[in-house]
């Protein structure tokens, strides 16, 4: 397994207050990474440079060996947790939309063969997803769940080179979460995917990822607490062993996330 | 039972609303009834007879000054002013509101003269159209335009602006180009916003038609209600007005049906 994203010495900076520093990571391909950590730890700072959303201050993040550049594009996909798809559009038009992007530059619509040939493929993503009923209705008409299956088939069409989810079930019922998080690995498994997930559910981060990133601040200075940034402080590496054997978190690992978490409350 | 769960149902709403409208008229006919029954000749609130009496020749005679049937010339002339004023505010806020809304350079450029613009009474600059334009027609449009345009402007402009960034970030990991995202994110999602804006400036839009008329024109339905004033002619003016009303009305049924039919999408009640 090669080295897919690489961060070099990354640093995040909003003029004085500093949000990321001194990340050095790689992540690789086909693995499925998940971010935990507490609020303002700079996990969705981190999801956004990763996105394209924004440059590091210093430092350099490689995709395929080759330089980010700062604007989102195809060979990143993207789940939110909500508005990620199209309110417009019918599912499977929202689904679509990325092949007419790439297919008619200047309309943006694809006719005869070439529509048929996108919608077809559109289709068996929605399927394949558990959408198959739900073809020509606009999101208004879905359930939260039915929406990121939709999010998340759209995002998949443009085949990806990496899938970014932020915290994309958050906002789900527990028993839809189980339901999704079926899905999600399927999909990572059947379309050799890599997955980066940030989360506030640390079970959901165990159960799902093959690595877990946590992200806090190293060193706090309790008079500047802005100029200490985040990083990731512990990076589990999980073995398949272990998370088929035991989809329940291992003791000492929870007490780890767990103390990070208390750590941080209490500094903030 | 609170007063505030008590909730008519569909024909008892249509019921209550034609309750004070009814009220209104059955107050005039009293009131119209009391001054004719004082002084028969009462111009100030004539009876339904003397209105019918007095529209019939400006509905069915042709006027031998001009060979027009009045009534029809006049609704004819301020409904083109009109339709042509919207037509033309809806085109340019459309396309300056995308603009400004997608491309922030261009918002951060010219969006401050937008605001600037609104602020200016439209009336207050009418004699400059008059001199600038003349008192054809170019003029009395170009009011309407420049009173509506800026408010359409800026509401579609705030409007895609405040799409969620989360979509357009999504449509460029698609693949989509700034004119893509444009044309499929922004524009089907502006659509409904813009006919929603026209809506609420066919208020304003009348409001500036008739000034227009009423300070230098020698047709259309201002035009008409602000001669026939010298003679106090009620029994001509209330007619009119309830005929602005009347299409005003349905101006805004068309608009409202146009966009249920149209972007059924965006009146789907989200779950």
């Amino acid at each position: 397994m090669s080295n897919l994203l690489a961060f070099e010495n990354v640093w995040l900076e909003y003029g004085e207050k500093i949000v990321l520093e001194r990340v050095d990571l790689a992540i690789a391909e086909r693995s499925f990474v998940s971010i935990v950590g507490p609020s303002g730890a700079g996990k969705s700072s981190f999801l956004r440079l990763v996105l394209g959303q924004e440059a590091p201050t210093q430092g350099r993040i490689l995709l395929d060996g080759k330089r980010l550049t700062p604007e989102c594009g195809p060979d990143r996909g993207v789940v939110f947790q909500r508005y990620s798809v199209f309110p417009h559009l019918t599912a499977l038009r929202n689904v679509m939309f990325g092949r007419e992007c790439t297919g008619a530059k200047f309309t943006a619509r694809l006719f005869g063969a070439a529509r048929r040939a996108a919608a077809e493929e559109a289709e068996a993503m929605l399927i394949e997803v558990g959408l198959g009923d739900a073809l020509h209705l606009y999101p208004a008409q879905l359930s939260g769940g039915m929406q990121q299956r939709l999010a998340i088939a759209q995002a998949l069409m443009a085949r990806p080179r990496l899938l970014l989810l932020d915290e994309p079930f958050g906002a789900l019922d527990p028993g839809i979460r189980q339901d999704m998080h079926r899905l999600i690995l399927r999909l990572w498994r059947e379309h050799a995917l890599t997955v980066l997930m940030v989360t506030h559910d640390i079970s959901e981060a165990f159960g799902l990822g093959t690595r877990v990133l946590a992200f806090d601040k190293r060193r706090i200075d309790p008079h500047a607490p802005h100029r200490f940034g985040a990083t990731a402080v512990y990076d589990i590496e999980l073995t398949r062993k272990t998370r088929a054997a035991s989809p329940e978190i291992p003791e000492e690992v929870l007490r780890l996330t767990e103390s990070v978490i208390t750590n941080t409350q209490d500094s903030l | 039972m609170r007063w505030v769960n008590v909730r008519p149902n569909r024909r008892n709403t249509l019921l209550l609303g034609a309750v004070p409208l009814l009220l209104i008229v059955v107050a005039y006919l009293f009131a119209s009834a009391a001054r004719h029954a004082a002084n028969p000749s009462d111009k100030i609130l004539p009876t339904p007879g003397a209105m019918v009496e007095a529209m019939r020749s400006l509905l069915v005679d042709t006027d031998p000054l001009s060979g027009h049937l009045i009534f029809w010339a006049d609704t004819l002339a301020s409904l083109e002013r009109l339709g042509m004023a919207l037509g033309i505010c809806a085109l340019s806020a459309l396309l300056v509101g995308m603009v400004l809304g997608v491309l922030p350079a261009a918002r951060a450029t010219f969006g401050g003269l937008v605001t600037t613009i609104a602020v200016i009474p439209p009336i207050a600059i009418l004699p400059i159209l008059f001199i600038v334009l003349g008192l054809g027609e170019t003029a009395k449009v170009a009011l309407i335009v420049i009173g509506v345009t800026p408010f359409l402007i800026r509401d579609l402009a705030d409007h895609v602006a405040a799409l969620p960034p989360e979509q357009m970030i999504k449509a460029q990991t698609l693949g989509a180009s700034s004119w893509q995202l444009a044309l499929r994110v922004a524009l089907p999602q502006a659509l409904p916003r813009l006919i929603a804006g026209l809506r609420l400036s066919l208020g304003p839009a009348w409001v500036y038609l008739i000034s227009a008329e009423a300070i230098a024109s020698d047709i259309g339905l201002g035009y008409r209600i602000f001669l026939v004033r010298r003679y106090l002619s009620m029994d001509i003016i209330i007619p009119y007005v309830a005929w602005i009303s009347l299409l005003a009305i349905l101006m805004d049924l068309a608009l409202a049906q146009l966009s249920r039919r149209g972007f059924a999408w965006a009146h789907q009640a989200s779950r």
